[in-house]
């Protein structure tokens, strides 16, 4: 009688990632999160179920065959892992590390059933690291179609547009408006959480794939997009994303010591003023720190500043519940030492003698009956104001599309009250031949939404292309 | 060198921003005329540049002081009073910026307004005179006044000369013309001007401004607040302007000289001093630029 194999038992715990102890991570600007080493990445693949009819797929905005790569994970064929990947998804190192998986595939895992979801995130960072440090393949291209593309913005969204369509075999030019690639991967996004030589290794693998970025290079000032249409080139795809900060409005809010999480991120990010004065842009912070908002713009203003030597309290108008940031970040930032302030929205700035923010009135909130959406509003308590001391503010309650292509774009129908783009559920504008996705057409959302956005752009411009005489 | 080179732009065929001349107009002021021909291509007077260059290096918003679109080249003058600026003046003739972004901001309005009084403070007369060159070609009648702090720092006379029906020049010491600017209280008092463009120190649009008020005379005043990205997304350079907030960047850079909040720009440009003074005094302790060159 053949000897009956034990079936194996399903390990409910899912292989925790190592990541720098909260004390020692709080005072440093390197990656918090320090990623899978190899048997821990065999261990974690290891307990997918590899169902036949997988449901995390459907979980991911860009279709990535996430059971093909954690099978080659498991077989420990990389390379083919890797590449599977890249099929659909030309910023895996990124995505790995900052999509939220929780609410995407690992939300829709079988295992997440019975236990913990397969943490397909760190699988997919595990391979694009292995990548990194092992060499990167191109994949195949598609012979010249002779049809020109212009990609405005090299954020998420623009980079999976000219990644995808290159392939195809079209000629991308992608034109970014900053002196670096990678939009809001590259200003927004700390360091800590996403390195910049990573964002750095995406951008140039875009690159290799033969798209011509030109930095610097902001379109509405330089060729308006009618202009680049007369210009040769036969499609336009606009990533400009979500630029422009929104303030309170609230009095004293040009204090110094006030900035917009733009200006903050901006400077410590793209700048490096966390490296000042070895880096020449400056950040000046107090030693209390307050920032108003609750998204993943917030906490990254927070944690930033706690690196920065500031104590930090974060000032959010809803209850926990309704924080907009990732668990995962509310998490870390509190273990780092983030106080946060629930239900209380700022009145009024007050300045010293030298136009420096020295105090802020605050008003508490409380939350209204919900409405037939079921989204819980706010109203002020009257009469409970209160006045607290602080020497910096960091406003990080949303950003809105930059209007230079808007306002330079004849014909290009843009929501008057949001400033977004108005597209069609492939990208497609008001506009022939001009597309449009990620922030710029959304509002500030995730960096997979704009990729998933693009993505489907891509699509639809190919087929316009194809059709295109 | 272009950045491109080593870095990843452009694979290293980009040939762009060489410094194709470089002069100083007044110590510490330098004039460069720069290869980018898409910028020239769509410069106009009023608007501003960034350039950035070197590895640890701050986006410097310089107003643009010249363009030829024939030519490919944009021209611009920069006072060297920061670590930045100072690694920037260190570059010569034919050697290459990392990178030049523009034109940014709105043109200036040019048309035939009458009889203009165009008013430029230090570095920025170099660009107000590219702006009362397209005034005087639109029609205007121009008359020029050119501060500095003192005599030696007067520059670009002969240049005001050639467009100007009449050159005023001005020192705070009052050794070379006019002391301060009182004479143009009196001045006002004779003549009559249809509109008046100032551009300089913020002391010096806040002044003027004051002075032309009375007189109902228009005056357009250039801002130059503290910038970073130079297109409207950190919002470091908001400025109040009939009470609202309005971005320097992509609002401006001119604004209504009667309805700008000067002591709150006064404030807000002084606000990373401390920083600013702690990287010079770094830098001169180091030698200066890093690069490894002898100062030319």
């Amino acid at each position: 009688m053949a000897e009956v194999k034990p079936k194996p038992k399903l390990n409910k715990k899912a292989v925790e990632m190592a990541k720098q102890e909260p004390k020692v991570r709080a005072k440093n600007f390197s990656e918090v999160a320090l990623g899978y080493t190899e048997a821990e990445a065999q261990e974690e693949a290891s307990r997918c179920l590899c169902c036949p009819n997988p449901l995390c797929r459907t979980g991911c905005p860009v279709d990535v065959p996430i059971p093909t790569f954690v099978k080659a994970i498991k077989e420990k064929k990389y390379a083919e892992g890797i590449a599977a990947i890249k099929t659909k998804n030309a910023l895996p190192a990124v995505c790995g590390r900052v999509c939220p998986q929780e609410v995407q595939c690992q939300n829709k895992c079988v295992v997440g059933k019975m236990g913990d979801p397969i943490s397909i995130g760190r699988l997919e960072r595990f391979l694009a690291d292995w990548e990194r440090d092992n060499g990167s393949q191109l994949p195949p291209k598609a012979p010249d179609t002779g049809k020109r593309v212009a990609v405005i913005g090299a954020g998420p969204a623009g980079l999976t547009v000219a990644a995808d369509l290159v392939k195809l075999g079209h000629k991308i030019t992608m034109f970014e408006a900053l002196h670096v690639g990678g939009g809001v991967l590259s200003y927004g996004i700390p360091e800590f959480r996403l390195p910049k030589a990573i964002v750095q290794g995406e951008v140039n693998y875009v690159q290799k794939l033969g798209v011509d970025l030109r930095l610097g290079n902001l379109v509405g000032r330089i060729h308006t997009i009618p202009e680049l249409m007369k210009n040769g080139y036969d499609a336009v795809f606009i990533g400009s994303g979500a630029g422009l900060p929104q303030f309170t409005g609230c009095p004293g809010e040009n204090l110094g010591g006030i900035y917009s999480a733009n200006e903050f991120l901006i400077r410590v990010n793209l700048m490096k003023a966390y490296l000042f004065p070895e880096y020449d842009t400056p950040i000046r912070l107090g030693k209390k720190v307050v920032v108003i908002g609750g998204g993943n713009v917030a906490m990254d203003c927070a944690r930033s500043s706690m690196r920065l030597g500031s104590e930090v309290c974060l000032l959010y108008r809803r209850s926990r519940d309704e924080l907009p940031a990732r668990h995962e970040e509310i998490e870390n930032a509190e273990e780092e030492g983030l106080v946060c302030k629930f239900l209380a929205a700022p009145v009024e700035f007050y300045g010293d003698d030298k136009g420096w923010i020295k105090a802020m009135k605050v008003i508490a909130m409380e939350l209204t009956e919900p409405d037939a959406k079921g989204r819980r509003g706010v109203k002020e308590v009257p009469g409970s104001e209160f006045t607290m001391d602080v020497d910096t503010v960091i406003i990080a309650i949303g950003q809105t599309p930059n209007p230079i292509i808007q306002s330079t774009t004849g014909g290009l129908v843009s929501d008057p009250k949001r400033g977004t783009i108005t597209v069609n559920e492939v990208g497609k504008t008001s506009l022939d031949g001009v597309y449009a996705g990620g922030d710029v057409a959304t509002g500030a959302a995730t960096v997979i939404s704009a990729m998933g956005a693009g993505k489907r752009a891509a699509k639809a411009m190919h087929e316009y292309l194809t059709n295109k005489e | 060198m272009c950045i491109t080179k080593k870095g990843s732009s452009c694979g290293g065929d980009c040939k762009t921003y060489k410094i194709v001349s470089k002069k100083e107009l007044v110590p510490n002021i330098k004039l460069f005329e720069v290869d980018a021909p898409d910028v020239a291509a769509q410069s106009h007077a009023g608007q501003f540049i960034i350039v950035i260059h070197g590895k640890t290096g701050e986006r410097i918003p310089l107003t643009i002081c010249g363009y030829n679109a024939a030519k490919g080249t944009v021209s611009f003058a920069f006072h060297e009073v920061g670590k930045t600026t100072k690694d920037l003046g260190m570059l010569n003739q034919g050697e290459f910026i990392d990178n030049v972004t523009g034109p940014l901001g709105n043109p200036s309005e040019i048309k035939n307004f009458g009889k203009l009084l165009c008013v430029g403070g230090s570095v920025m007369i170099a660009p107000l005179l590219l702006q009362a060159k397209a005034m005087k070609e639109a029609g205007n009648k121009v008359t020029t006044v050119l501060g500095a702090r003192t005599k030696e720092f007067i520059m670009m006379e002969n240049e005001a000369k050639a467009l100007s029906e009449k050159v005023y020049v001005a020192t705070d010491d009052g050794t070379k013309g006019y002391k301060g600017l009182d004479f143009l209280k009196e001045l006002l008092k004779t003549e009559k001007f249809d509109r008046c463009v100032v551009m300089g120190p913020v002391i010096l649009m806040k002044d003027i401004s004051a002075i032309t008020k009375p007189y109902n005379i228009p005056t357009v005043v250039t801002l130059t607040p503290i910038m970073i990205d130079g297109m409207g997304m950190c919002g470091v350079c908001r400025v109040t302007v009939d009470g609202k907030m309005k971005f320097g960047c992509v609002d401006g850079p001119e604004f209504d000289g009667h309805k700008t909040d000067f002591e709150e720009l006064i404030i807000r440009q002084r606000t990373m001093l401390p920083e600013e003074r702690l990287s010079s005094v770094l830098s001169e302790m180091n030698g200066g630029c890093k690069c490894g060159r002898s100062k030319a």
